[in-house]
């Protein structure tokens, strides 16, 4: 309503200059801010590079540090061979472990919590409790509790994502239009019908964003623990590079982290906008 | 679809209290397939009155028995209208029509059938796929009055159904509604603050007083049917609405006076 009417009635102060902004912007938006986002990109490689090369020295120091061309370098070597992959699967398959047994227990506990005022006195306390301690600092507890590293490593991973989605489904779950309900039962909807129709569904789009947030903590708890105390993956690698002097080895390590980090997050967004067709786009985005 | 002696509704020494206020509604018998408007002012009871029959609240003193029973709970059998549209935001049209033949079991081809019959009635064939956000409030109502009527209740429950519509949107819906009423012969309660709306849809208007809410009359409009918008502008017309005028005026003032208190 705030740009519309303006078109029909006269013109009021200030609306010429803001309609000339409105034919302009999308021609700058056509070349300028794509040209202007990757000179940005190019800019902050020339840095690195500089910065590097010059060894600079400006309290933070740039002796150590492997230029971009030896990074590219040691990751195409890398890629080359096969000792990298293993690490890589390693990850994801603990990712991909962490992750699905949070998800069933977080949405499980999270949809029983939010509906059933039983399931909240007699589930949400230990929850409580639990959150406020980073899965980090689970670690040592962790080696004790679980008899392999790799079981221990995906206990820890579990217990990141764990959180976020047994907190958002709840929220998603509270929220729930209680007319909706009203209109259900009036339309002779049982208790069961009502959880299956109009509460899952209604806590969806909350439940997907406790996913993605559970995506994002996971991976920073898998990497944590893979350096504290793995024998395999991507930051048990990264780890041991510094500390066998393969300084470019940790950088490819720190990218290769990053971007699996962002197809996780892009693949949740992605099966999220899948299974909820009615919401607008900006919103599955915000998911 | 067409009329049977379902619906009949027999409302008794109803007293519904929330906290200290308690609200009682008299006594309203009605004749099966009548069209009742509630007329009040807001705070009345009016919505309470139509949530007891729907069984959302328990009255906490009288029942409200439907076709010989006490009303315990909500039921397909009280199909109900709301004032904000209360579609399934996830369920495309045709989810939402259908969600009442679902509950009851009815199988996947008979109740798409059954829902598209009813879609048509409210002249919203073609929008099948489309999802409630992507309607205007207009076609969502229609949507939410096809999926009360698809389960064939005995009585249709409406809490000011076009409140929120525009003007011309509204009496585009009243004259709809009437449409299918005449299709669907049900018993209609249809609650409403508006004099107009109330005698241009209804058979008899019941005009509450101000809290605690009571049936002060009950206006039988002799109006014939089928009516179209034009029927505003008669004489008949005028004299009813001078009655009802008068009648929700004093309440208006009574309403005031209470407040001033």
């Amino acid at each position: 309503m705030a740009a519309a009417p303006e078109a029909g009635t006269a013109p009021l102060i200030g609306a010429p200059a803001a309609r000339t902004d409105a034919i302009a912007f999308p021609r700058l938006a056509g070349w300028r801010r794509p040209f202007r986002r990757v000179l940005s990109l190019g800019l902050f490689f020339v840095a690195w590079h500089v910065a590097t090369k010059w060894d600079l020295d400006l309290y933070v120091r740039f002796q150590n540090i492997p230029a971009p061309a030896e990074v590219l370098e040691e990751a195409v070597a890398l890629f080359g061979g096969a000792a990298f992959y293993v690490h890589i699967l390693a990850s994801l398959e603990r990712i991909w472990l962490g992750f699905a047994i949070a998800t069933v227990l977080g949405v499980g506990l999270g949809l029983l919590i939010g509906w059933f005022r039983f399931a909240e006195d007699t589930l949400f306390p230990p929850i409580e409790l639990l959150r406020p301690i980073p899965a980090v600092a689970w670690v040592p507890l962790s080696i004790m509790l679980w008899p392999t590293e790799r079981s221990s490593i995906v206990f820890i991973t579990t217990l990141g994502a764990f959180f976020p989605i047994v907190l958002n489904t709840i929220h998603g779950v509270e929220g729930i239009d209680r007319q909706l309900v009203r209109a259900a039962t009036s339309l002779g909807a049982g208790r069961a019908a009502i959880f299956r129709e109009v509460v899952i569904p209604g806590a969806l789009p909350s439940i997907v964003t406790g996913l993605s947030v559970g995506m994002g903590v996971s991976w920073i708890c898998l990497i944590s623990a893979e350096m504290i105390s793995g024998q395999f993956g991507v930051g048990y690698f990264t780890w041991v590079a510094y500390g066998i002097v393969k300084y470019s080895q940790i950088v490819v390590g720190m990218l290769v982290i990053g971007v699996l980090g962002m197809l996780s997050s892009a693949l949740i967004r992605l099966v999220g906008a899948r299974c909820m067709p009615w919401l607008p786009r900006h919103m599955k985005d915000g998911a | 679809m067409r009329l049977d002696a379902t619906g009949r509704i027999e409302i008794t020494d109803l007293g519904i209290a929330f906290g200290r206020n308690g609200r009682t509604v008299e006594a309203l018998r009605r004749t099966p397939g009548e069209f009742v408007a509630l007329l009040g002012p807001s705070g009345c009871g009016k919505t309470t009155l139509l949530n007891a029959v729907a069984g959302f609240v328990q009255p906490t003193a009288g029942q409200v028995i439907v076709d010989g029973e006490r009303v315990a709970r909500p039921g397909a059998d009280r199909g109900m209208v709301f004032q904000q549209h209360s579609l399934f935001p996830w369920k495309a049209v045709l989810g939402n029509v259908e969600f009442g033949l679902k509950m009851r079991g009815v199988g996947k081809s008979e109740r798409t059938s059954r829902a598209r019959d009813y879609l048509n009635l409210v002249g919203l064939s073609g929008f099948e796929r489309a999802y409630p956000g992507e309607l205007s409030g207009g076609m969502q109502q229609r949507v939410g009055i096809a999926r009360a009527l698809v389960n064939r209740p005995h009585v249709l429950l409406m809490d000011e159904p076009f409140g929120a519509l525009d003007a011309q949107t509204r009496l585009t819906m009243q004259e709809l509604l009437l449409g299918v009423w005449r299709e669907v012969r049900t018993t209609v309660l249809f609650v409403t603050h508006d004099i107009d709306e109330a005698l241009f849809l209804a058979d008899r208007v019941a005009v509450m007083t101000a809290r605690p809410g009571q049936i002060r009359d009950l206006v039988t409009v002799k109006l014939g049917r089928p009516r179209a918008a034009e029927v505003i502008a008669t004489p008949e017309f005028m004299a009813l609405k001078a009655r009802v005028l008068a009648q929700v005026r004093e309440e208006g003032a009574r309403t005031l006076a209470g407040s001033r208190r």
